[in-house]
């Protein structure tokens, strides 16, 4: 099912000041094509989760309209959605089952839609299956680790076949390992149902593993969206770009000046047909390549191994961060021992943002 | 180190197990010696030898087997409707926002308000004096129905003033306790039943009782031993001759075995009390057997 969000709007009371408005969500619009995986990324309080309250029904949008196809569901109450919801911290019902949570949902059924107790269990079993917690129907919530019940949620949510699936940071209440693991299953099993899935998260490191576009939010405001690859090669603004990678991108004040880009006293790239002008330089930590003859001095601290690749950890009077962290390959020539270290850049891994706008120029 | 330690938490204990003892434990225990001492006299502290012919007299005598069928349809009366219509005040307060805090005052007033005041007022509603019938009777003569006296009239009359007053007395208690735990509910189990597509009475039958099914449970053990320990409220209605007025219960019982002008009788009064604890363990024990089943501790 194709999602299709179209000026979405929506204001809170402020719970703080009296009489005044926060805008969570913000003229938001974008498409989710049909059985894609996207993420909502963005720090908390970007209005991520409102957006996904707002296309479950949980809550009614300000302003603005929700598509599921060609049906406009804005004024349509969570039921008659289809949407399958995952919480953060599942919501499992504690004194169920496993199967009676997973069949709760289809009791939900009205109508002609009615099932019996047999095919219930069918699909349970079933559904059960899919997220491979099958010998565990008759456990209570309590008896099972958190990445089992993380499983319960999910066939939880998709056990009556939802529209959309929507997942609200399922996977933040997991430890490390089994984070990793969730997310690959989680990627499988919506390859396998080809559901539509939006999925929340604070993560960018999870939002680029296992989406197929990624939304960049902040303060209620869309910034960009596509595929993870492209935003991450292709930030729009200063934002985005430090929101996405890690380590995260390291940023310079400088200039342009007669097409060639300043950091300090050293022009340190080319840039052919750009404008004079004050920007910030975002350069992502694997665009440093350390050289003697590089143009780019910076003050040399500790160089940190880590087996495959290498950290340079240097500083520079222009950077915006604590420290300028550049990851190279072990291979390079290392400045062991320097009181300097020099670097080239790679002219691809260098973004350029207005000073004062911090759009990309 | 470790014995020195447990002798300070013996000494800091000390202060309470003296008290409780003294209060408490020592009277438990008389109470069943003198619950055994047959014809005691307290002048002369004397008895003519032990058995349990205490206990033969109080289960014949016509007043206690009067206090007892009271205390009874009491508590059967009163505590399913007090926790039912608490519960109903609990979910409206929990799904209202404008005037909550006034309507939660409101109905915890009577929590705070003596029981001879709240007496009071129930005597300007139901009780007939020279000049008026009552608020209540005014009301029924209003309609055209025959006035009732509902303080000195017919037994249902007095049994629906008492069970309504014991009703209004211990609601602002169950209210307040109910309210706290809706709102301990996690509220993402209520939009997840809500996405799910569950109605609300399906949402309430399955997931809010459940929830809050200790809590009501507690109300209910302690609104049965609330109840069974029914005396004051009596008083305050029908004054302190409850025998007279059919009225008695059997704390009233014990404490007319004491203390009126037909008392004097601590075998008799020992003998009924260990009756009452019979009776409330018993129930308490049958509530707590089959709510272990029904009841979710999470």
């Amino acid at each position: 099912m194709k999602v299709v969000l179209e000026n979405l709007t929506m204001k809170f009371k402020s719970p703080h000041v009296k009489g005044e408005e926060v805008t969570a969500v913000d003229h938001l619009n974008f498409e989710i094509p049909d059985g894609k995986l996207i993420c909502l990324l963005g720090p908390s309080g970007c209005g991520k989760s409102t957006t996904l309250n707002l296309i479950s029904g949980l809550e009614t949008p300000t302003e603005g309209k929700i598509w599921f196809g060609d049906q406009d569901v804005t004024r349509l109450p969570p039921e008659e959605r289809g949407v399958g919801l995952v919480f953060q911290n599942y919501a499992l019902y504690p004194h169920l089952t496993v199967e009676q949570n997973i069949i709760f949902p289809l009791q939900n059924l009205k109508g002609d839609r009615k099932m019996t107790k047999e095919a219930m269990h069918q699909k349970a079993v079933e559904a059960a299956k899919l997220v491979q917690i099958d010998g565990l129907m008759e456990r209570k919530p309590k008896e099972l680790s958190g990445g089992q019940q993380q499983r319960v949620a999910i066939a939880r949510a998709l056990v009556k076949i939802p529209r959309v699936l929507l997942l609200d940071e399922p996977l933040s209440n997991l430890d490390a390992r089994l984070r990793l693991q969730t997310r690959e299953e989680l990627r499988r099993i919506q390859r396998e149902t080809g559901v539509t899935t939006i999925f929340v998260t604070h993560d960018q490191e999870e939002a680029m593993s296992i989406s197929d576009q990624i939304v960049v939010m902040k303060a209620g405001k869309l910034h960009q969206a596509g595929k993870p690859q492209d935003v991450y090669d292709d930030p729009v603004n200063l934002f985005v770009a430090q929101f996405l990678g890690t380590p995260q991108i390291n940023v310079f004040e400088g200039k342009v000046e007669q097409e060639k880009l300043w950091i300090g006293e050293e022009a340190v790239l080319d840039v052919p047909g750009r404008k004079d002008r004050q920007v910030w330089v975002g350069i992502r930590p694997e665009g440093f390549i350390p050289g003697d003859d590089g143009p780019f001095t910076c003050r040399m601290d500790r160089i940190e191994m880590m087996g495959r690749d290498v950290s340079i950890i240097s500083s520079h009077p222009k950077m915006t961060g604590r420290c300028i962290r550049s990851i190279v390959s072990s291979d390079d020539h290392l400045p062991v021992g320097q009181e300097q270290v020099r670097f080239r850049l790679k002219p691809h891994k260098v973004f350029l943002f207005d000073r004062e706008s911090e759009e990309r120029v | 180190m470790k014995k020195n330690n447990n002798l300070k938490a013996w000494l800091y204990l000390l202060p309470a197990i003296l008290f409780l003892g003294v209060f408490m434990v020592y009277p438990l225990i008389d109470v069943f010696f003198y619950s055994v001492e047959e014809n005691y006299h307290s002048i002369s502290q004397t008895y003519t030898g032990v058995g349990l012919g205490n206990f033969g007299h109080v289960l014949s005598d016509p007043y206690f087997i009067q206090a007892l069928k009271n205390t009874l349809l009491l508590v059967v009366i009163t505590v399913p409707i007090s926790t039912g219509i608490s519960l109903l005040i609990a979910l409206g307060l929990s799904s209202i926002t404008a005037l909550k805090k006034a309507f939660q005052t409101i109905y915890f007033l009577p929590y705070v308000t003596n029981t001879l005041a709240v007496g009071l007022v129930f005597m300007i509603l139901f009780a007939r004096t020279e000049y008026t019938d009552g608020l209540i009777n005014t009301l029924i003569q209003s309609l055209g129905f025959e006035t009732v006296d509902f303080i000195n009239g017919p037994y249902w009359a007095k049994m629906l003033v008492a069970s309504l007053y014991t009703i209004w007395v211990v609601m602002p208690f169950k209210i307040l306790i109910l309210t706290s735990a809706l709102a301990s509910v996690n509220q993402d189990y209520y939009k997840a039943a809500r996405v799910d597509g569950a109605s609300s009475g399906r949402i309430f039958r399955k997931i809010t009782l459940p929830m809050i099914s200790p809590t009501v449970f507690y109300l209910i053990i302690t609104g049965f031993i609330g109840a069974f320990k029914a005396y004051s409220d009596e008083v305050a209605l029908f004054g302190v001759n409850l025998n007279e007025a059919g009225m008695n219960t059997i704390v009233g019982y014990v404490y007319d075995m004491l203390y009126s002008d037909k008392g004097g009788y601590p075998g008799y009064a020992a003998a009924a009390a260990l009756v009452l604890f019979a009776i409330v363990f018993t129930i308490t024990y049958i509530n707590l057997k089959f709510s272990r089943d029904k009841v979710q501790y999470m």
